[in-house]
């Protein structure tokens, strides 16, 4: 979440609008970069977890039981760096790695603002985030599962459609504008269908993200807005094999799918807000029976010539809505509550597809046999109800360095996903020193 | 026309104003501040408490203007003059865009105002995206930072005429007043701040400032209207070698004045395309006076 001036420096292209944002203005000691790392500690204990179970020394089979494991851990780094190239040209770069410093290129992007003297017309290139009132990239948590927004990475069970995560950094180009005094913005942007994975890895498939908003001054409430968005692609469920491995960049028999909601930053005073987002999504009939991401090697079928839809596939879609409340006591001190929840609205394997065994997973294709095994899902497969709540104690605030003492829980229940086709439910406390410097 | 007594008079007040903060700064603590925190502001219709500025400045303000509104700021010592000037101090209650005559403080629409607008070539943004009333607790939050507003009432906004009709005429009579005020001396003759003067110049606490340079940036700093332009003649920049030229520029050649540094600005202007047909030569400093 950007307050609203944080909003709009950054839709200025992070420039105050001075006419002293080139870098030649800038001290010679300043240089525009910060690591960003979180030592913690923490508990998980996931719920319903298949393991082996032995009997003097030998193998007898499977069970489930609760995991629970606790201990000192890492985040992964954050190497930010961005600012200005000269007036009106601005540039962001962020290697990162996850805790075993693997890095990938989260954000790289050049943007160029106020074309044509207009605030309404700024064009970025490159992977960046898309344009999420409610950013991800910003978010205050850090758990596992409260650490992102489910709602921004749905994938209905059994689903193969991995493009649709409108809360990864996506490749592409994006315009975007806004009044001079930000209440309004909108965004359209490009992107390619590969979820930000670089190299050509998918096809020739591309989406659309597209934001409106209007802010309006509440006066002692504060400046709250309201806005939509929707992303609307397609994504290929076809590649060309080689002996029958796929081959990278061939994806073929593009299918379509769609993502649209509302949102919403209410303050309600100096202390608290609300942020609200909605999202309705839907995805092809095909992605729904596992075809989609073959390269990614997340799902294993590949729609080659000749292969049908099995009977009652259709498409999967779903609702959902995620509550995130601040009371911000003061600047250094910040508590933090979530509640999101997904429902599925149509499952992938309708009531025409039926057996007397359903697969643990809802799956009506068996890799296995490479048959179509006829199953209608339940209709809360997959649902997904999670809360977090935590505080953040910053003991001091400079514009140097940060560092922030973080306390944070989070519950997260799934129905119908666990290895007996039970609730699955998960749960983790995390405390550690948030700092960036 | 004031008399000379009325003059000395004038200027003596505003001596005792501007020392008279000065002299208690260094002393003015939290403990001060409290004892104000009831202090109001208006903006039309709205009022404005400086208790509710309070987080609002902690928020965005404190990075700069310090926590006791001094412009001592963690930021602050990135902003070196004369590039940047430093964060205003609060606790002189000394502004430099006012609607009020040189010496007085200003009008709570004027701190809005500024609040509003931020200034160019500096490091102040522009907060139109605070709500009014967030402004407006602002600005009794940076009242109650001065002795000052306890113990004087802003002054009265100057009169501003109607602006008169462009002409050739008054642009080359502006150009005159350019010369006769000396307004090259620290804006140089092509109004890029490169007069004689210009690398002397000194605010009143003794810092380097730099003198306007029309020909760059996207707009003034006291707001982008003539009238806003007009104003500045006749108001000065309290804190800044810019003076008032209340008592020796008329109403009228005011306005020449503002269509004369029209033609000095960077956007095309109807200014800039009559003084090209005009062939209007920039002032000469050698030539005599009267003739440059």
């Amino acid at each position: 979440m950007l307050n609203y001036f944080g909003q709009k420096f950054k839709d200025n292209g992070y420039q105050l609008m001075n006419d002293r944002d080139a870098p030649i203005w800038q001290n010679p000691g300043y240089w525009p970069v910060t690591f960003r790392i979180t030592p913690i500690w923490h508990r998980v204990s996931t719920g319903e977890v298949a393991v082996d179970t032995y009997a003097g020394g030998v193998a007898t089979g499977t069970a489930v039981q609760r995991v629970t494991s606790s201990g000192f851990d890492l985040s992964g780094l954050d190497f930010h760096t961005g600012g200005t190239l000269e007036k009106n040209f601005s540039f962001y770069v962020l290697p990162s790695s996850d805790a075993t410093a693997s890095f990938h290129f989260e954000t790289v992007m050049a943007r160029l603002d106020n074309l044509f003297g207009s605030p309404w017309l700024n064009i970025k290139l490159g992977k960046f985030e898309l344009d999420n009132l409610l950013s991800e990239k910003r978010i205050l948590t850090l758990t596992g599962n409260g650490g992102i927004y489910q709602l921004y990475h749905f994938i209905p069970v059994g689903d193969g459609n991995i493009f649709g995560q409108m809360g990864d950094n996506q490749l592409g180009a994006e315009v975007m504008g806004h009044s001079a005094d930000d209440r309004t913005r909108y965004s359209a942007a490009i992107l390619s269908s590969n979820d930000g994975n670089v190299g050509l890895q998918y096809g020739n498939g591309y989406t659309g993200f597209f934001t409106f908003s209007q802010a309006f001054d509440t006066g002692r409430l504060g400046v709250d807005r309201i806005g939509g968005y929707a992303m609307v692609g397609e994504a290929p469920t076809y590649y060309l094999t080689q002996g029958g491995t796929p081959l990278g960049g061939s994806g073929l028999s593009n299918q379509s799918f769609s993502r649209e909601g509302f949102f919403g930053q209410f303050y309600f005073g100096q202390h608290f807000d609300l942020q609200v987002v909605t999202q309705h999504g839907s995805d092809n009939a095909w992605f729904g029976q596992g075809f989609g991401d073959l390269i990614g090697g997340t799902v294993p079928n590949n729609n080659v010539t000749g292969t049908t839809l099995p009977t009652g596939a259709q498409a999967p879609s779903w609702n959902g809505v995620l509550f995130e409340p601040h009371y911000v006591y003061s600047p250094q001190l910040i508590f933090i509550g979530r509640f999101e929840t997904i429902r599925m609205s149509q499952q992938a394997n309708g009531a025409g597809c039926t057996i007397a065994t359903p697969t643990p997973t809802g799956q009506c294709f068996d890799s296995a046999t490479g048959a179509f095994d006829a199953v209608a899902s339940p209709s809360n497969l997959g649902n997904i109800t999670t809360y977090t709540i935590g505080y953040r104690y910053n003991p001091f605030m400079t514009s140097r360095a940060g560092f922030a003492w973080h306390n944070e829980y989070n519950w997260m229940h799934q129905d119908g996903v666990s290895p007996t086709g039970g609730n699955l439910n998960t749960s983790e406390l995390l405390i550690g020193f948030d700092f960036d410097f | 026309m004031r008399t000379r007594l009325q003059k000395w008079s004038l200027l003596v007040g505003a001596t005792a104003v501007l020392a008279l903060p000065m002299a208690g700064w260094a002393q003015l603590t939290p403990a001060d501040f409290e004892k104000r925190i009831g202090t109001e502001s208006h903006i039309g219709n709205i009022t404005g408490h400086a208790k509710d500025g309070k987080a609002d400045y902690r928020r965005y303000c404190v990075g700069c203007h310090g926590d006791n509104g001094d412009g001592n700021g963690e930021n602050a010592f990135y902003m070196q003059p004369p590039v940047f000037q430093q964060p205003r101090d609060f606790q002189l209650g000394i502004f430099k865009c006012r609607s009020t005559p040189t010496g007085t403080l200003p009008t709570d629409e004027d701190l809005f105002d500024a609040i509003t607008r931020g200034f160019d070539r500096s490091n102040m943004p522009q907060w139109n995206t605070f709500t009014k009333q967030q402004r407006a607790d602002l600005v009794a939050w940076v009242k109650h930072f001065s002795p000052r507003w306890v113990s004087e009432k802003p002054g009265a906004p100057i009169t501003i005429p109607p602006e008169p009709e462009i002409t050739a005429d008054r642009i080359k009579a502006g150009r005159d007043v350019f010369a006769r005020v000396q307004c090259w001396k620290c804006h140089g003759v092509l109004g890029q701040a490169n007069g004689p003067s210009a690398a002397t110049l000194q605010d009143d606490l003794g810092r380097p400032i730099a003198a306007f340079n029309f020909t760059e940036g996207s707009r003034p700093k006291c707001g982008d209207t003539d009238r806003d332009i007009y104003r500045i003649f006749m108001t000065g920049l309290d804190g800044t070698p810019m003076p008032s030229f209340a008592d020796n520029i008329k109403p009228d050649e005011a306005w020449d004045l503002v269509f004369y540094l029209r033609t000095l600005m960077r956007p095309n202007s109807k200014e800039k395309e009559m003084a090209k047909q005009l062939g209007l030569k920039p002032v000469d400093p050698n030539a005599p006076a009267g003739q440059q």
